[in-house]
């Protein structure tokens, strides 16, 4: 008796316009695609047999006719950036680091993950808009893959790869997955960039594959059960252009939360963008934490550790003990207790690590890169490939967490430059083929342009890499004490004085003594009162 | 048969020992955050030794008022009479058993060493913590107030130094509250405002 009467109340309450529940309408609205104004399944050029990612592109472009345009003005496209603040021409085609180290002769390797088909040599046409690849960004399905070696192609039937290998990679159906085409996601940002450095969580530390569906404690924003934040969220794109940069950072966002329809040009992917300056609003000491945030970037706090999701960041790789060969002649590859490969005889020995504090320095948003022809110097102990501008007193700088990578990897010793060694390739002069460094590193230079003596040896390195994803939940940002104490966090941090860690020693010292001998001093005196009051 | 008379008053009482418990919480809580040893843990110290700051604060305000109504701020007017004979009694006398060469009355509470020492704590270790503290607290402000060139750590080192100078003035402070009439008698006079006189 009772339901009937609550659903007639309620559907009182709400109001005539709502239709009785038990009533199914005839016509029943169609489901709604929250995120698109375009069912792509429906569209006849789709329903077709594509043979190569270039004929999905020439569909693509016949409705979405600037897109190729747009891509071709972009890092994505070009990997060249010529950072304006340094003139250093930069961009993934120009750097070396000390990860796989360098790209230009081993690009059908490297370029299955840039954002066109076909980039297997120098002689790549930057200008064909066929050539763009829209499915790596726009594929929902998941089934899109570009193998290494294929310069960036996709699969389409299935094929032996390497050839010789015996391994076959099943082709893809590209007409599928072109009438599934969607927005960005975690997913196909994260194909890419998950595995910066050769594999899940190399390089980055607060990138990786646990991004696909985080946890809230992983990812406050990206959360897959509660804000699901996209990439794009943050790095809004505009023209298909992504915003932030690695070669120009925004190292201090001074202007505060970004409103729309303001025209101002800047980096909307900071967390000032949507924070605002004083961000800490409702938290205890929130005047205090927010004074922090005018020199502490809000990474050093709100994310305690990186690699946090199961999947362990490369810390360190040395390629001077590459070339080791098992006990049968082979190449091999030694794991640890955990299966995680910490030698390889192509690569040499690494090291990993899970929960892995970052370590923390002065920066400013200036990068400046050791390119191909920079001298370096094995005197100096260490090359840094990248070194981040910063220090207390210049006014533009935070203090940031870094994930910094160290390694060794060849120079050659007479001409004191970095080299660019052919690694990955089925021919006579790839490394990972033949083990030898000199042939290699002959090789792989001639394609960069640049001189080789012939002589090869090896020159520690490390890379420094701001860290600024894997934002934990509030109540996991660093307490006090991890820095305001003697061996705290921020012990390497200079310019500044650290309530806790700071002081003057010398001071201290007398301070004590002082009090010590304050103390002894009474308790002498009241000795000698009562040892005489006793006598008499 | 000692003399009993009544020295300190009520509200000066209160005064006291409040501000004793303050600055000996002050001195916990803030060598805490001077990094010197750990306790409370350091936000909660901060916590605390901010709070004890003003409530430090609040007590003055009435301690300075009712100082300057009663007109017991004379009370910290130094002098040099008897001051190389109070001297003389801490180094010798009193193992002897010699007379006390001050006699206090209720408009002399104070020896002449005591009235230098407080006056001392009063002019100087006092403020040289009130400034240092306050630039410390409000150390946000700085640009604001025009103080951009103030550094920090001197800042920081001045409060150190006030801390240090006010834990001496407590060590030998609570001694020589053993070196009345009796070892007690001092002490006696600070709880129930009597004091007992030869």
């Amino acid at each position: 008796m009772g339901y009937p009467i609550i659903a007639l109340l309620a559907a009182l309450a709400l109001g005539a316009s709502v239709p009785a529940v038990s009533q199914v309408p005839s016509e029943a609205p169609k489901p709604v695609k929250l995120n698109t104004t375009a069912d792509h399944t429906k569209f006849k050029e789709l329903q077709r047999v594509f043979a190569s990612g270039p004929e999905v592109t020439k569909v693509c472009l016949t409705c979405h006719t600037e897109a190729a345009g747009q891509i071709h003005r972009t890092k994505h496209w070009k990997w060249e950036f010529l950072n304006p603040g340094s003139n250093q021409k930069l961009g993934k085609k120009n750097v070396l680091n000390n990860f796989c180290i360098s790209i230009p002769s081993n690009y059908p390797f490297c370029t299955s993950c840039h954002v066109g088909y076909g980039w297997k040599d120098a002689n790549f046409d930057f200008s064909s808009e066929e050539s763009v690849d829209c499915l790596v960004c726009h594929d929902t399905t998941g089934n899109y893959k570009k193998p290494p070696g294929l310069a960036g192609n996709p699969p389409v039937k299935d094929m032996e790869l390497p050839p010789g290998s015996g391994k076959i990679v099943k082709g893809i159906d590209l007409s599928r997955i072109a009438q599934k085409v969607g927005k960005t996601s975690r997913d196909t940002c994260g194909a890419c960039h998950f595995f910066g450095g050769g594999g899940d969580g190399v390089k980055h530390g607060d990138m990786d594959s646990s991004l696909a569906a985080p946890t809230k404690e992983l990812d406050v924003h990206m959360d897959a059960e509660g804000l699901d934040f996209t990439c794009g969220t943050c790095h809004k794109a505009s023209s298909h252009d992504v915003a932030g940069s690695r070669y120009t950072p925004t190292a201090k966002d001074t202007k505060g939360a970004h409103l729309r329809g303001s025209t101002e040009n800047r980096n909307p992917a900071t967390c000032v963008n949507c924070h605002g300056k004083a961000p800490h609003e409702k938290a205890k000491q929130s005047e205090r934490l927010n004074l922090h945030a005018n020199k502490v970037a809000c990474q050093t706090c709100h994310i305690p550790e990186i690699a946090r999701g199961g999947v362990a960041t490369k810390t360190s790789w040395d390629w001077s003990t590459a070339g080791k060969k098992g006990p049968d002649g082979k190449p091999m590859l030694v794991k640890d207790a955990k299966g995680r490969v910490i030698y390889d005889s192509k690569k040499g020995d690494f090291t990993l690590g899970e929960n892995v504090k970052p370590e923390y320095a002065w920066f400013n948003g200036e990068v400046t890169y050791t390119l191909l022809g920079d001298k370096v110097d094995k005197s100096e102990g260490v090359t840094r490939i990248n070194k981040l501008g910063g220090s207390a007193e210049d006014g533009k700088s935070m203090i940031w967490p870094l994930k910094v990578f160290r390694g060794s990897q060849p120079y050659d010793p007479d001409n004191k430059t970095l080299v660019t060694p052919h690694t990955a390739g089925n021919d006579d002069t790839a490394y990972w083929k033949n083990f030898g460094w000199e042939k290699a590193i002959e090789s792989g230079m001639k394609v960069s342009g640049a001189p080789f003596s012939g002589k090869v040896d090896f020159i520690k390195t490390e890379m420094s890499w701001p860290i600024t994803h894997m934002v934990a939940p509030k109540e996991k940002a660093l307490g006090c004490t991890e820095c305001h104490s003697k061996d705290g966090r921020l012990a390497g941090i200079s310019g500044v004085y650290l309530p806790g860690r700071d002081g003057i020693p010398l001071m201290d010292t007398l301070g004590w003594s002082a009090a010590l001998l304050t103390l002894l001093g009474v308790f002498g005196h009241g000795a000698l009162r009562i040892f005489v009051a006793r006598r008499k | 048969m000692a003399e009993r008379i009544y020295i300190f008053k009520r509200f000066e009482r209160f005064w006291h020992w409040s501000q004793a418990a303050l600055i000996i919480f002050l001195m916990l809580t803030g060598f805490e955050i001077h990094g010197s040893y750990s306790n409370f843990g350091f936000e909660k110290a901060v916590d605390f030794h901010t709070i004890a700051a003003w409530s430090l604060v609040t007590l003055w305000v009435f301690a300075i008022f009712w100082h300057l109504t009663t007109g017991e701020w004379k009370q910290y007017i130094p002098t040099t009479e008897k001051v190389v004979a109070m001297t003389r009694y801490y180094l010798s006398g009193i193992f002897e058993n010699a007379p006390h060469p001050f006699r206090q009355t209720q408009l002399r509470k104070h020896n002449p060493l005591q009235r230098l020492a407080y006056l001392g704590v009063l002019l100087f270790i006092s403020p040289l913590l009130w400034v240092t503290g306050w630039l410390y607290l409000f150390y946000g402000s700085w640009p604001v107030w025009g103080l951009d060139g103030l550094s920090l750590q001197w800042v920081a080192t001045g409060h150190a130094l006030g801390a240090y100078l006010m834990l001496l003035f407590l060590i030998a402070h609570l001694y020589l509250t053993t070196a009345g009439h009796t070892p007690t008698s001092h002490i006696r006079a600070m709880l129930t405002g009597w004091e007992e006189v030869d």
